[in-house]
C-alpha cells in the first residue's frame, strides 16, 4: 500500500477567504474536493467486488485493517469506463464515521483557492453533475468543479440503513 | 458528574438488581432470614450512602422501606404479599430516582410521600392485609412511632428509633466490607475500554495471520521463531481479552423473577421460577442481544403457557406451574431451555390459525406432523392466544424472537406436547467476535461463509458419485436418498462464470434451522478465523451479507449470510414463489420425514405431473416400435402379455412424428395386480421427489385429484382409479363381483378424502374387499349394526377420535376386539409405534408404502388364520 501523499497540514497561513482543495481528475475533467474530507490518498488498490451492489459501488479494499467502500467516480458521474490499463487512484473520505474510497484517473496537488474565484454552477450543467457540484473555480486555463462528497456518496440507499 | 456519585450509581443498580431478586425469594420462604438480612442490608447499605451523599428524596423512601424491612427482620411483622408489594414499590421509586440522578446528575424533586405513607402503614400494622395486621399487633409493644406524624415527620423519627436494631445491620455493613476486601482483585472498567480492546485484538489476530501467510511462502525465514511466539501470545492475548467481556448469563435473567412474579400475579397464576446455570458465562455482546428474546419467551410461558391453578387443578397438575430455565455450555455454544409444565401448544387451533390465515391448506395440514404444525408458531403475524391480554397475544412476537436469535447465528427450536408443556432450545454461539467461516470462490469471487452453519461439502462432478441433477433448470443433489435443494451461487449473486462450466463443482451443505440446502460454488479453500466486521451502509441492503472481513492475505472478502440467501430463494419460508426468478429451489425442506415419494413426470404440457410412487410397480422405456394397436387401442407386449396402453392428456401413442419431437422411446408408467397389467403413457419421468402432498381436491376434470404444489410448483396429481378403469373397465368391479370365496375384508378409515381414494385401488388389487370409511365413529357405527371384517386398517391423525382411541375403543369390547388392526401414519418414529402398539395396534406403516401395507394385511391376517386352525 502506497500513501502518494500525506495529508497536508490544515491552512498555512493563507488568507480567511481561500479555502484549500485536493484536485483530480476524472474522464479530463478538473474537480476539487475540500481537503479537510479527505483522509488519504492511495495508489493502485486491490478492489473486491461485491455482488449486488449498486453499479457505482466498485467493491471494497483494505485502508490499513480498515474495510473501506470504493465507488467508481466515472460511474457515479455517468461518464465512460476508463481503458484497461488505466490506474484508478483512491481519493479516501470520511463522512458520517464512514470511509469511502472515490476512485479517480489522477490526484494532483492541494490548491488554496480564493473564493472570488468561485462561480456558481451554470445552469446548463448536466443535472447528474449540478447535483454533486457545489460551484466551478475558475483556474488558470482550466476549471475546476467542486465536488459535494455527501452527494457523492449518496446513491439511492438509505445510509442511515 | 462526580465520582463519588458514579460509583454510587453503579452500585446501587447492581444492589436493586439483587434486591428484586431477593424480595421474590423472600416471599416465597418468609423465615429465611439470610434473605431477610441480605435485603436489610442492601437497603440499609442505598440509605447510608445516599445520606452521605445528600440525596434526601433518596434516603428518605429507602428509609421508610428500611423500616418495615427490619419489622421482618425482627419477626414483628409476617412477610405477606402486600407487604412484599409495597416494597417492591418502593424499590421501583428508588430505581426512577437514581434513574433521574443518571441523567441530570442530582436529584429531580418530586414528591415520594405516597409510597412513604404506604410503608409506614405497614410500619404501623395498618392497612395491610389481614396476616400482617395480625402479626404487626405484638409490634405495638415496641415503640412505634407516633401515628398522627406529619408524612415527612415519621421518617425522620423512624430513623431514630430504628437505630438500635441497626446494630446488626452496622455488623452486615462489615461483612460488605469483608466481601469488598476479598473481591478487591477486581476494577471497574468501562464496557467501551473492553470494546476497543476487542477491536483492537481482533486487528492484531488479522496482522497476525497476514504475517504467518507470508511467512510460509519463504523457507529458513529468520522471522520464523519470533513469528511463532508472536502468533502465540496473541492467541493468549485474545483468550484473555475475551474472558473480560464474558459475563454470566444469570445478568440477563435477574430480572426474571420480578418480572415472573408481578404478571402471574396480575394474571391470577402461580408460577415457580427455577433458574439453572446462571454462572454459565458467554460474551456481553451476545448477553444483550438475548435479552430481549428471551424476556419475551418468558412472558409467553408465564401468560399462555401455564394455565391458571384452577384449569391446573382440574387438568390434574399442582397448582403451582414451573418455569425453568437452564443454560450449560456444549461445543463452543450456549444452550438455554426455557420449559414450562403448562398446557403445551394448542395443535388443533395452530391447524385452524394457519389454515385461516392462509399459510397452508386444509389437506396439507392435516397431513402435517405435530412438530411440523408447531413450526406455524414462527410465522410473522401468527399468535394463538385466544384473547389478546396486556402481555402477550398480539402476535408479535415469536417471529421477532427466531430473527434475532438467527441474526447472531444462533437456532431455536420448540418442543411441546399438549397439556404437558412446551420447550424451547436456543443455541447461541459464545462470541461474535471472531468466527470459523470457510472461504469459498464463486466465479472470480471469494466468499466466507461462517462455518457454523456448514454441515458438510460434498464434491459433484468429476469422478464423485454424486452429480447436480435439473428439475426445470432448477438444480438439486441427491444426498443419501433425498433430494436437497441447491442454490447456484454464482446466478444468486448474478456474477459471470469465469470458466464455460455450467456449475461448480463443490456444494456446501448449509443448515439454516430446520431447512438444509446445498449452496453451489467453484472452488473451496481453507477455513479461517475472521472477524466479522459490518457492511458500510452503503451496502447494508443486500441481505444475502452478514458482513465483510479481510483474510490473512489482506484482502477484503463478503461474508455470506446462510439465512439471507434461504429467505432470498424461499427456502424456508413456504412461499417461495416471489423470488422464483432468483433460480432458487423453493423445496420446503428435505429433512423432515413425513413426506410422500413422489413420481413427477410430464404429459401434455409442460406442468409437472405426479402420482405417489407406492402405486406405480415399474418405471419402463420402450422402443416406440414396441407399441402395437389393437381394436384402435395402443397394446403392448408385456411379460408374455398384453397389456393396454393409456395415454395421459394426449401423452403420445404411436409412431415417431413431429409431435413427439422425434422420440424414439416411449416411458410407460406400469400399474398391476395379480394377473393383469396397464401402462401410463406418458411424455418424460422427470424425476421422484419426497415432499408433502398438499393437494387442494378442487380440480374437477377426470382423471386428475386436484393440484399440489410440490418441489415448488403447482404439480396435477393425477387420480390412478380413473386411468386403470379406463384400461379395464372391470378392474376394480371384478373384485367387487368376488366377494365371498376366501377374500379378506378390509376396513379401511381415514379422514382425509384424498388418501381415501388411493388406497382402495392398491387394497383392491390385492384382492382384498375394501370398505371405506371417514371417521372412527362412522367404523363404530358398522361395528353396531354387526358388519364384521378380517383387519381394520385406520389413520392415526383424526379430529375427534384419533387413531390411537378408535383402537382403544375397538380392543376395549365388542366384536372386533381381537381383529388385527393396522395403523397408518405419515410419520413413523420410534415413540409413534410404541404408542400405536400400546393401544392395540397390530403394525404400524407408513402411507403410501404400498409394498408394506400389503406386507403388513398379508402377515396380520395369516397370524390370525394361524390362530383360529
Amino acid at each position: 500500500m502506497t500513501t502518494v501523499m500525506e495529508r497536508p497540514r490544515a491552512a498555512r497561513g493563507t488568507a480567511s477567504t481561500a479555502r484549500e482543495f485536493v484536485t483530480l481528475t476524472v474522464a479530463n475533467q478538473l474537480c476539487g474536493i475540500p481537503v479537510l474530507t479527505v483522509r488519504d490518498i492511495l495508489g493502485v488498490q486491490q478492489v473486491t467486488r461485491v455482488p449486488l451492489a449498486p453499479p457505482e459501488v466498485a467493491g471494497s479494499l483494505n485502508l490499513r485493517g480498515r474495510i473501506v467502500t470504493a465507488i467508481d467516480l466515472r460511474r457515479r458521474l455517468g461518464l465512460p469506463a476508463p481503458e484497461a490499463s488505466a490506474k484508478p487512484m483512491s481519493v479516501v473520505v470520511e463522512t458520517a464515521g464512514e470511509f469511502y474510497s472515490l476512485l479517480v484517473d489522477q490526484v494532483g496537488e492541494v490548491l488554496a483557492l480564493d473564493d472570488e474565484a468561485r462561480e456558481a454552477n451554470p445552469p446548463t450543467l448536466d443535472s447528474r453533475w449540478r447535483s454533486v457540484s457545489l460551484g466551478v473555480y475558475r483556474l488558470q486555463g482550466q476549471l475546476m468543479v467542486v465536488l459535494d462528497v455527501d452527494k457523492l456518496l449518496d446513491i439511492g440507499v438509505d445510509l442511515k440503513g | 458528574m462526580d465520582d463519588l456519585l458514579k460509583d454510587f450509581l453503579t452500585e446501587t443498580a447492581e444492589a436493586i438488581a439483587e434486591l428484586d431478586t431477593a424480595l421474590i425469594r423472600l416471599e416465597q420462604s418468609p423465615d429465611d432470614a439470610q434473605t431477610l438480612a441480605l435485603i436489610f442490608r442492601l437497603v440499609h447499605t442505598i440509605k447510608g450512602t445516599c445520606g452521605f451523599l445528600g440525596l434526601s428524596r433518596l434516603e428518605k423512601v429507602a428509609h421508610a422501606s428500611e423500616n418495615v424491612l427490619g419489622k421482618f427482620r425482627d419477626g414483628t411483622m409476617t412477610v405477606t404479599t402486600g407487604a412484599i408489594s409495597v416494597v417492591l414499590g418502593s424499590i421501583d421509586r428508588i430505581k426512577t430516582i437514581v434513574h433521574d440522578l443518571e441523567q441530570h446528575g442530582q436529584e429531580v424533586a418530586a414528591d415520594d410521600s405516597d409510597i412513604i405513607d404506604a410503608l409506614n402503614r405497614i410500619y404501623n400494622g395498618e392497612d395491610v392485609d389481614a396476616p400482617a395486621a395480625v402479626a404487626a399487633a405484638p409490634a405495638e409493644e415496641e415503640e412505634l412511632p407516633p401515628e398522627p406524624a406529619a408524612t415527612e415527620a415519621p421518617a425522620v423519627e423512624a430513623k431514630a428509633e430504628i437505630l438500635p436494631p441497626a446494630g446488626p445491620a452496622r455488623d452486615a455493613g462489615r461483612d460488605g466490607t469483608d466481601t469488598l476486601a476479598a473481591s478487591k482483585q477486581s476494577i471497574r472498567v468501562g464496557v467501551d475500554v473492553l470494546e476497543d480492546l476487542m477491536t483492537l485484538v481482533s486487528e492484531l489476530v488479522l496482522a497476525r495471520n497476514q504475517l504467518l501467510q507470508l511467512s510460509r511462502t519463504h523457507e529458513n525465514n529468520p522471522f520464523e521463531v519470533p513469528l511463532q511466539r508472536l502468533s502465540h501470545i496473541t492467541s493468549d492475548l485474545q483468550d484473555g481479552v475475551m474472558k473480560t467481556r464474558m459475563q454470566p448469563i444469570g445478568n440477563a435473567w435477574s430480572k426474571f423473577p420480578r418480572l415472573v412474579r408481578d404478571i402471574a400475579h396480575e394474571i391470577g397464576k402461580k408460577i415457580d421460577l427455577q433458574m439453572i446455570g446462571a454462572e454459565t458465562e458467554l460474551d456481553r455482546q451476545v448477553l444483550e442481544l438475548i435479552k430481549d428474546p428471551l424476556t419475551h419467551m418468558v412472558r409467553n410461558s408465564v401468560d399462555h403457557g401455564i394455565e391458571k391453578p384452577e384449569d391446573r387443578r382440574a387438568a390434574g397438575k399442582s397448582e403451582t406451574g414451573r418455569l425453568v430455565l437452564n443454560a450449560f455450555h456444549e461445543g463452543g455454544h450456549i444452550i438455554i431451555q426455557i420449559s414450562d409444565d403448562g398446557r403445551g401448544l394448542n395443535t388443533a387451533r395452530i391447524r385452524q390459525k394457519a389454515v385461516a390465515q392462509g399459510l397452508a391448506g386444509e389437506a396439507e395440514v392435516a397431513a402435517m406432523a405435530e412438530s411440523d404444525v408447531h413450526q406455524f408458531i414462527w410465522r410473522a403475524g401468527f399468535s394463538t392466544a385466544a384473547a389478546v391480554t396486556s402481555v402477550s397475544g398480539r402476535g408479535v412476537g415469536m417471529d421477532v424472537v427466531k430473527t434475532n436469535i438467527e441474526k447472531i447465528g444462533g437456532t431455536i427450536e420448540l418442543r411441546s406436547v399438549e397439556g404437558q408443556g412446551t420447550t424451547f432450545t436456543i443455541k447461541i454461539p459464545l462470541t461474535l467476535a471472531i468466527v470459523a467461516a470457510l472461504v469459498v470462490q464463486a466465479g472470480a469471487e471469494r466468499f466466507a461463509i461462517p462455518q457454523i452453519s456448514v454441515v458438510e461439502l460434498v464434491r459433484a462432478g468429476g469422478a464423485s458419485e454424486a452429480a447436480i441433477e435439473r428439475i426445470n433448470e432448477t438444480p438439486v443433489l441427491r444426498l443419501r436418498d433425498r433430494l436437497l435443494p441447491l442454490v447456484d451461487l454464482r446466478n444468486l449473486l448474478g456474477l459471470p462464470s469465469e470458466t464455460d462450466q455450467a456449475s461448480g463443482d463443490f456444494i456446501i451443505v448449509c443448515k439454516v434451522g430446520v431447512q438444509t440446502f446445498g449452496l453451489i460454488v467453484d472452488r473451496v479453500f481453507d477455513t479461517e478465523e475472521i472477524v466479522v466486521k459490518p457492511v458500510a451502509p452503503i451496502l447494508r441492503h443486500i441481505t444475502l451479507f452478514s458482513g465483510n472481513t479481510i483474510l490473512g492475505d489482506g484482502s477484503v472478502i463478503m461474508i455470506l449470510d446462510p439465512n439471507g440467501i434461504a429467505r432470498a430463494v424461499g427456502i424456508g419460508t413456504g412461499t417461495g414463489a416471489e423470488r422464483e426468478a432468483l433460480n432458487g429451489t423453493t423445496s420446503e425442506s428435505v429433512v423432515e420425514t413425513d413426506k410422500t415419494a413422489l413420481l413427477l413426470f410430464r404429459a401434455g404440457g409442460s406442468e409437472p405431473k405426479a402420482v405417489p410412487l407406492g402405486l406405480v410397480a415399474r418405471l419402463e422405456e420402450y422402443p416406440i416400435e414396441a407399441i402395437e394397436n389393437a381394436n384402435g387401442s395402443p397394446v403392448m407386449q408385456y411379460r408374455g402379455k398384453l397389456m393396454p396402453l393409456v395415454p395421459i392428456d394426449g401423452g403420445m401413442v404411436g409412431s415417431p412424428g413431429a409431435e413427439n419431437g422425434g422420440r424414439t422411446r416411449q416411458p410407460v408408467l406400469v400399474f398391476n395386480d395379480a394377473e393383469r397389467s396397464m401402462g401410463l403413457l406418458v411424455d418424460e419421468i422427470l424425476d421422484v421427489v419426497e415432499d408433502r402432498l398438499r393437494v387442494e381436491l378442487n380440480t374437477h376434470r377426470p382423471g386428475f385429484l386436484g393440484t399440489a404444489t410440490i418441489a415448488g410448483r403447482a404439480t396435477e396429481v393425477i387420480d390412478i382409479t380413473y386411468w386403470l378403469r379406463l384400461a379395464y373397465p372391470d378392474w376394480f368391479a371384478r373384485k367387487e363381483s368376488e366377494v365371498g370365496q376366501g377374500q379378506k375384508r378390509v376396513l379401511v378409515l381415514d379422514d382425509s378424502a384424498f388418501f381415501r381414494q388411493l388406497l382402495p385401488p392398491v387394497l383392491t388389487t390385492a384382492n382384498y374387499a375394501v370398505t371405506v370409511v371417514d371417521s372412527a365413529a362412522a367404523a363404530l357405527k358398522l361395528r353396531e349394526a354387526g358388519e364384521m371384517f378380517d383387519a381394520i386398517v385406520s389413520d392415526i391423525e383424526m379430529p375427534e377420535m384419533d387413531g390411537i382411541a378408535f383402537a382403544a375403543e375397538v380392543r376395549r369390547a365388542g366384536s372386533w376386539s381381537s381383529l388385527p388392526l393396522i395403523a397408518l401414519t405419515s410419520r413413523v418414529s420410534e415413540a409413534d409405534i410404541a404408542r400405536g402398539r400400546a393401544a392395540g395396534f397390530s403394525d404400524y406403516v407408513a402411507k403410501f408404502d404400498r409394498d408394506a401395507v400389503l406386507a403388513a394385511l398379508a402377515q396380520v391376517l395369516s397370524a390370525t388364520e394361524m390362530e383360529t386352525l
